[in-house]
């Protein structure tokens, strides 16, 4: 499976497929737990992140990844929040991480919103606005790759609508791959797709051929609802 | 690249250390304890257990510490039989009844009782309640329990100066808010549809308590006790003061007794090495631990027991009693 | 005629079985209010009498000199108060590291054989009294040094404490979210940032409010510390030194047949308990806050 850059790719399947597991082994988030294993090459410009001498904390700075449940942290203040990966890090002085996260918040589509409330905490603001918060957080780190685990399924319509309209921006400077079970949302905001079964990629490719003519007799099944 | 893995190494190895020492420190202890009471053991064999004799003048050292089992052991029954029904009514008092206005203040009460420094509860005990034992209440026992046969032969003898049964109540006391704490959590536990199906059916509190929540606490409250246990048979100070510090062995509960932890503390000072008394003292401790071993181990079986009976989840006694309440 | 007898007689019946019934629940209810006279009672007992009989100790005295010589009045018990501070003090400086790094093992990599054992002997060590533990740092560390010392007393109260601690923390940092984890791991952190920077600071007040559960226990502990450190009547700021303490005055003081040392042992009393109480009410009112901020 290739994630063409500067594109979104959407992984669809019904629950329970492994979707949010493979997603994991891209940024190695699936090794942190425990028992879990992976085989196989993950290739991020053109160097496979489980190389032996790969840190995988390196990887995770440069894939990024935003979670279904909004998790801010909730010790800290919005603006702390967008620049958590930055300051958590450190070597960057005060005022360019606060320039870098005003810039995170810009890109999440978040600024305007908070610019006025930027030390109130994290878990003040709305489901949907804690999520954009999340996703600046994650951008602020300027990774080079998106993954993004159903980041809508616990937002109202309006929330969704908004990040998906996000996601048409970002595209332009990332690479997004999203995970997503709701089909009509891989066909609303997603270049390619990929259909996922039983733990197994059934097939791969833009998405309005997915959609209207697939290749799979199993991916025709799922895109037409005949079962999920 | 390696920096993290070196970061997490570290913090990982470092705080793994202060876990495993943990285990280091139970063996240490067990390890000193055991090295240091086998010369005792070792002269008196058995006979450590069983002898009646206690000793330690030089010369004629004998060292048998029957007479501190059997006082530790009658304390701690005493204590159990006080505390253990007061326990279990105020754990239901205090998750079945809703009256608000009394309860959360009780609850936070029998916490903080649980907070009461065992000295304090020493000096109290020797100034206000052995006196009030001494002069009232024991004499009272003795004209009225202690007139009905067979069970009256505990409640006669001299009621002055400090004994068994003073003991076994102030530890009553001391033990309450820890059986009344776990108790309430193994109630609390039973699911609310076994007490609404009850009370549908038109059940009273009692016949609720008693058909639908106690038969599934009972392994609970069992367990309660048991950890209360653990806690009067280890507990030292308040005990020492009120026990009267006697060797006999009898039915009376109100003749001065002793306690193993209570001798300890009364004669580590005096324990030399030239002869075994330091390691009688040791040995003592040893049996104390094993005995607190024990405990621990019975204790979460019945928890668990209850717990299983109810939903096979987790046992509440174990996920949130306060570790912080623990053995004096 | 005979049917309404006989629903009479049933009405009757039942409405019988009903008093019965109605009596036994009554008295149930009594049963259990009683026992709740009967735990508040000595919790109010106590604490009156102490602060009755400790208040009149109290005086400028009492906080800044030593005993006064046998057979004179007057006099404080300074020595207790330093003691105090000294044994505790280094007891918390050894066990809040052991134990927070320990219930942080056991909660952020604890998943293992190793740590289910751990947590087993943390149980045993809880359960084991605590004079138990007085006996070994006295076998070990006043036998060897040949001297008792308010460094074994603070030894011995480590002993108790560090499991404590280390348990506490363990089921605090475990109420954290692991989405907060994840979160902070995607971003590139490694993990032990990722606890020390995240995870810790959102447990925050819990694991405050934990050490000073253990403290305050620590406070009271009377037993361990009488092997180990002894007690003295002079102060002593000296860690190798055999140091007084206020659990130890009060039990010294309670076994004199000395009317004076009585009264001063009640204030004794008064202190220890106000202390004691003061930080288990505080670590309460901190934690109830807590609990209200995460829902």
């Amino acid at each position: 499976m290739v994630a063409q850059p500067r594109a979104v790719t959407a992984l669809i399947g019904p629950s329970g497929c492994g979707k949010s597991t493979f997603i994991r082994c891209l940024n190695r988030l699936h090794e942190e737990v425990r028992g879990a294993r992976v085989s196989g090459k993950v290739l991020f410009d053109g160097q496979d992140i489980y190389a032996p001498d790969v840190d995988p904390v390196e990887i995770r700075r440069r894939i990024g990844m935003v979670f279904q449940r909004p998790n801010p942290f909730p010790t800290m203040s919005v603006m702390d929040n967008a620049v958590a990966g930055l300051r958590l890090f450190g070597g960057l002085g005060r005022s360019e991480i606060r320039e870098r996260g005003e810039e995170a918040l810009r890109g999440a589509g978040l600024w305007d919103e908070v610019k006025d409330r930027l030390d109130e905490p994290g878990g003040r603001l709305s489901g949907g606005q804690q999520q954009r918060l999340c996703i600046a957080r994650a951008l602020a780190v300027e990774p080079e790759v998106l993954l993004m685990d159903e980041p809508c399924s616990a937002l109202d319509p309006a929330s969704t609508f908004r990040i998906e309209e996000l996601i048409e921006e970002l595209k332009a400077d990332y690479t997004l791959i999203i995970v997503t079970h709701n089909m009509q949302q891989a066909a609303r905001v997603a270049d390619w797709t990929m259909f996922m079964l039983l733990g197994e990629m059934v097939e791969v490719g833009v998405t309005s051929k997915i959609f209207a003519s697939p290749e799979d007799k199993r991916t025709e099944d799922y895109v037409t609802g005949r079962f999920g | 690249m390696a920096r993290s893995r070196l970061g997490d190494r570290t913090f990982r190895g470092v705080s793994a250390l202060a876990a495993v020492g943990l285990l280091g420190l139970l063996g240490l202890m067990l390890w000193v304890l055991a090295s240091g009471g086998s010369r005792a053991f070792a002269k008196f064999g058995f006979g450590f257990l069983t002898g009646r004799n206690w000793n330690p003048v030089f010369g004629r050292e004998q060292f048998g510490a029957l007479p501190f089992i059997f006082g530790t052991l009658v304390t701690s029954a005493v204590a159990l039989a006080l505390a253990v029904p007061v326990a279990v009514g105020l754990a239901i008092l205090l998750n079945e009844v809703h009256s608000g206005w009394l309860r959360d203040p009780l609850a936070v009460f029998v916490d903080l009782l649980a907070a009461i420094p065992s000295v304090v509860y020493g000096l109290w005990g020797l100034y206000v309640m052995k006196p009030l034992f001494d002069h009232r209440v024991e004499p009272f026992l003795t004209k009225t329990v202690g007139k009905v046969p067979v069970i009256g032969a505990l409640f006669r003898g001299n009621p002055n100066g400090g004994d068994l049964f003073t003991a076994g109540v102030i530890l009553a006391i001391m033990i309450l808010p820890i059986i009344t704490a776990v108790t309430r959590e193994v109630v609390a536990v039973v699911p609310r549809d076994l007490r609404e199906a009850a009370k549908a059916l038109g059940a009273t509190r009692y016949e609720t308590v008693r058909y639908a929540v106690l038969p599934y606490a009972r392994s609970g409250i069992v367990g309660a006790s048991i950890l209360g246990l653990g806690r009067a048979l280890g507990e030292t100070i308040a005990v020492s003061l009120v026990v009267g510090n006697g060797l006999g062995i009898g039915a009376s509960l109100f003749r001065p007794g002793f306690t193993i932890p209570a001798v300890i503390a009364s004669e580590f000072r005096e324990a030399t090495n030239i002869g075994v008394h330091r390691s009688a003292l040791l040995a003592l401790a040893v049996v104390l631990v094993a005995i607190a071993l024990v405990m621990a181990a019975l204790s979460r079986l019945f928890i668990r027991r209850s717990a299983k009976l109810i939903s096979g989840g987790p046992p509440a006694g174990e996920r949130e009693r306060p570790a912080i309440q623990v053995a004096r | 005629m005979s049917a309404s007898a006989a629903g009479l007689r049933r009405t009757a019946a039942s409405v019988h079985l009903s008093t019965r019934r109605k009596a036994k629940d009554r008295a149930f209810t009594i049963f259990l209010w009683a026992c709740g006279v009967l735990a508040m009672l000595p919790l109010l007992f106590i604490t009156g009498y102490v602060m009755a009989k400790g208040l009149s100790a109290l005086n400028i005295d009492f906080f800044t000199k030593e005993p006064a010589a046998p057979g004179q009045s007057g006099g404080g018990i300074v020595q207790s108060f330093i003691g105090t501070g000294l044994i505790v003090g280094m007891a918390v400086l050894f066990s809040v590291p052991l134990g927070l790094l320990a219930g942080v093992y056991l909660s952020e990599y604890g998943n293992g054989k190793l740590a289910s054992v751990v947590r087993f002997v943390a149980e045993i060590l809880l359960s084991t009294p605590s004079i138990v533990a007085g006996a070994f740092i006295w076998a070990v560390v006043v036998v060897a040094l040949g001297s008792f010392s308010a460094f074994a007393g603070a030894i011995a109260l480590t002993v108790i404490m560090w499991p404590i601690i280390a348990r506490a923390t363990e089921e605090i940092l475990r109420l954290v979210s692991e989405d907060l984890r994840e979160g902070a791991l995607a971003l590139g952190l490694p993990r032990w940032k990722v606890i020390l920077r995240v995870v810790i600071p959102t447990a925050g007040a819990g694991v405050f409010t934990a050490i000073m559960l253990a403290v305050a226990r620590g406070l009271g502990e009377t037993a361990p510390i009488l092997l180990t450190a002894l007690g003295n009547d002079f102060i002593n700021v000296h860690p190798s030194q055999p140091t007084d303490a206020l659990p130890l005055r009060i039990y010294e003081y309670a076994r004199t047949p000395v009317a004076s040392q009585h009264a001063i042992g009640w204030g004794g009393a008064l202190m220890l308990l106000l202390g004691v109480l003061l930080l288990s009410i505080t670590a309460r009112v901190l934690s109830n806050r807590q609990q209200r901020r995460t829902r």
